[in-house]
């Protein structure tokens, strides 16, 4: 079975994340981020889902429903959700709360193992490989990393790991380097060790599963890790969310991430394919289907039902759904939140590495 | 079931043999149009959104592609628990088992499904026209003409007339006094949609009478339409003014989906009326550094990295570097490898334009790429 953490603490992204949480923060188009923990999930034969509701849980669930759309509306099995607990006298922060109040949902499956994935990765990973490595270490827990190739700060967990697979040591470090092994947030474990980890850490005074579950309690498990070679983004940050969607402009991670055996699902929109007018000159850019296009896109990504006017001029940008760029506008290095309206003729310009931010149902 | 008080059934068992290699593996109904869509696509959301909650859809030649596209109806929000989508394929009884022999005929082997729902009204469609429609303002002229029969009708262009079955009405009311099939000196210029409203005791009696008939071929058309009006029966027109594409022909169907490219298409695909149809899991569209796309429609999984120009473009196509498309429609997969040329041609889907092939044909002259197919730049010089 598998639980999609919906709780991320996402206090570096601010503007985006006002009003949704960063899992279903708008992605490459048409996505929300936990599309991507989800589809791999259910690709990889998971039947069985918990979706951990975040604070501001609308957004996730008019996304998500009923789960058909991934598969998941079954008649047995299929997806549950799982709502933070009460606050009650209770005023502990942290994950491992809400994983306590929904043990119920873990012990009373049918499935034998537990994987908890977050929904602020973007990744496409083939989780049946990770059972098998599982099953053939005999650990307890077993985690996926992947292999920074660049230096980036934002708190990580780095995993040292030793040739054979098994974790050495497990800690939250305020920035990685290249060749850093960091931590893509996917555990795999028995039910049986999942639930004891949970009861225990929660029982005694523990908030946080990853910090207060695993890390203080390392010397009790065997901990393996293997590694995704594919490509990873963590979305903690707006430059982090803007450089991932800017990474799936490049031909081999959209090849890669979308259009393999294993697809990312989504909410399904009937939206009608893009109309390229006759001014229209678009280049390496990502268009989703709804747009109508009379002007210049240049190292943009489009999403569902945006419009662009006759002279408009959009260079390195993020446009989100249902905008609307009116005659004669400049955007470059923007990030423009759903239904902005951008008048005829005005300049918008962002720098390179901190782009200018608008947020949703703004008329400039 | 409930009762209903309209019942839609199309007709979705044509081969389509104008459309050659198109319809060989698929009937016409499931031939890819507009980016996206199916020809079926449009009746369906028609009925879904004029709020036809039971539709028989009638299949026959190659039906798996359509079943299987179909599917519970959800896509048209037709996966109701009382009614939604019923597929009707001919079926075996206790003697011996009948193809449809004719649309008439099809609606007869039929008539214990439409007794099943209740309905007053039936609603008759065929699975080859693009066109949206609200058939809800059909039925209310039905009802009001307090009609036997209802006839959609479209005013076709005078010289295009005989092509058609023209319907002679009192322009006053409606009322439809003569059909006429292809007449060679049409005196109206009111062509048949091929959409029928008949009230059910009417429709059963008729079709009843017509299933002992052993000389007729039992056709709505040819047969049904001139007895009703032999007997004086009130058939009214109804007369649709908006965009309506008979795609029964290559030409057709190429010019049907140039039409949507114009700066304003003739109709909205965009507004409230959706045309609705099932959704592959693929992601917006991906449009090259050296790319150039104009006056085209394209949509997700397709990665376009040379020349697109006034064509249409389906899921999961892959333009190459330095290869022109233009004037062409790419179904789903399609794919023309870098340097290739393809002009004033339909490819259908999973078919190869190889590196440096070139594939043109001309107004009037449009080259179709059967599906599946590869054609080879040395083809091309062995073509000459």
């Amino acid at each position: 079975m598998g639980i999609v953490n919906l709780q991320e603490n996402n206090s570096l992204i601010r503007e985006l994340t006002d009003t949704r949480a960063v899992e279903s923060l708008p992605f490459a188009g048409r996505y929300r981020m936990l599309d991507f923990a989800l589809s791999s999930m259910v690709n990889s034969g998971i039947i069985t889902v918990g979706v951990m509701l975040p604070d501001w849980s609308r957004s996730v669930l008019d996304h998500i429903r009923s789960g058909k759309d991934w598969d998941l509306a079954r008649r047995h099995d299929g997806l549950s959700y799982l709502p933070a607990a009460p606050a009650d006298n209770d005023s502990r922060q942290g994950d491992l709360k809400n994983l306590y109040h929904n043990i119920d949902f873990v012990e009373h499956s049918s499935q034998k193992y537990v994987l908890l994935a977050n929904g602020s990765f973007v990744y496409n990973v083939d989780f049946s490989n990770v059972l098998r490595f599982h099953q053939n270490t005999n650990a307890d827990i077993t985690m996926v990393y992947h292999v920074a190739d660049t230096e980036s700060a934002g708190k990580n967990v780095v995993l040292e790991v030793a040739e054979n697979g098994l974790v050495t040591d497990l800690a939250e470090k305020p920035a990685i380097y290249e060749g850093s092994k960091v931590s893509m947030s996917v555990y795999l474990m028995e039910k049986r060790v999942f639930v004891e980890m949970v009861r225990y850490t929660y029982e005694h005074g523990g908030q946080d599963l990853l910090l207060d579950g695993i890390i203080r309690r390392i010397g009790e498990y065997t901990i393996y890790a293997c590694e995704h070679k594919g490509y990873v983004a963590h979305i903690d940050s707006t430059a982090a969310y803007y450089k991932a969607n800017m990474d799936i402009l490049q031909p081999e991670n959209w090849e890669e991430i979308f259009m393999g055996d294993s697809p990312v699902y989504t909410k399904v929109k009937d939206e009608v394919p893009v109309q390229y007018k006759e001014t229209a000159s678009v280049k390496n850019s990502l268009i989703a289907n709804g747009c109508i296009i009379r002007g210049e896109v240049e190292n943009s990504i489009l999403f569902r039902g945006v419009k662009v006017g006759k002279d408009v001029k959009i260079k390195n940008s993020i446009i989100m759904q249902r905008c609307d760029v009116r005659d004669g506008s400049l955007i470059e290095n923007v990030i423009c939140d759903k239904n902005v309206v951008i008048t005829k003729d005005k300049w918008l310009k962002g720098a390179q590495n901190y782009p200018l931010i608008v947020t949703k149902n703004v008329v400039i | 079931m409930r009762k209903t008080e309209c019942l839609a059934m199309i007709l979705a068992g044509g081969q389509g043999s104008r459309l050659k290699a198109l319809t060989k593996s698929i009937a016409k109904p499931a031939v890819s149009f507009g980016g996206k869509y199916r020809i079926i696509d449009f009746p369906l959301s028609n009925c879904a959104n004029s709020g036809i909650e039971k539709v028989g859809v009638l299949t026959q030649y190659r039906p798996l592609e359509l079943h299987n596209y179909l599917g519970s109806g959800s896509a048209w929000d037709l996966d109701r628990n009382d009614g939604g989508v019923f597929i009707l394929p001919p079926y075996a009884r206790e003697k011996g088992a009948d193809w449809y022999s004719g649309t008439a005929d099809a609606i007869y082997q039929n008539l214990n499904f439409i007794d099943s729902t209740d309905p007053d009204y039936v609603l008759i469609l065929s699975g080859d026209h693009i066109y949206t429609m609200d058939y809800s303002w059909m039925l209310e002229s039905h009802k009001m003409n307090k009609a036997d029969a209802t006839i959609g009708v479209f005013e076709v262009p005078w010289e295009e007339a005989p092509r058609f079955g023209i319907m002679n009405t009192d322009k006053s009311t409606g009322r439809i006094i003569e059909f006429e099939e292809k007449p060679a000196q049409p005196k109206s210029n009111l062509a048949s949609m091929g959409i029928y409203i008949f009230s059910k005791p009417f429709l059963k009696k008729y079709l009843e009478d017509d299933a002992k008939n052993e000389t007729s071929s039992h056709d709505f058309g040819k047969d049904l339409i001139p007895k009703m009006l032999g007997d004086n029966a009130r058939l009214f027109s109804y007369a649709f003014d908006g965009y309506w594409k008979d795609v029964g022909t290559i030409e057709s169907l190429w010019q049907a989906n140039m039409d949507l490219l114009q700066d304003e298409p003739p109709f909205d695909l965009n507004g409230d009326w959706k045309v609705y149809s099932s959704n592959p899991s693929m992601p917006p569209h991906y449009i090259g550094p050296d790319a150039k796309v104009k006056k085209a429609m394209i949509t997700e999984g397709s990665m376009i990295l040379g020349e697109v120009e006034h064509s249409i473009i389906f899921p999961g196509v892959r333009v190459g570097k330095g290869a022109k498309v233009t004037n062409s429609v790419l179904m789903p997969n399609a794919k023309v490898e870098a340097n290739a040329v393809v002009d004033y041609a339909i490819l259908a889907q999973e078919s190869v334009i190889a590196e440096g092939a070139r594939v043109a044909g001309s107004e009037g002259a449009i080259t179709v790429i059967p599906e599946g197919e590869t054609v080879s730049a040395e083809a091309n010089q062995q073509a000459g």
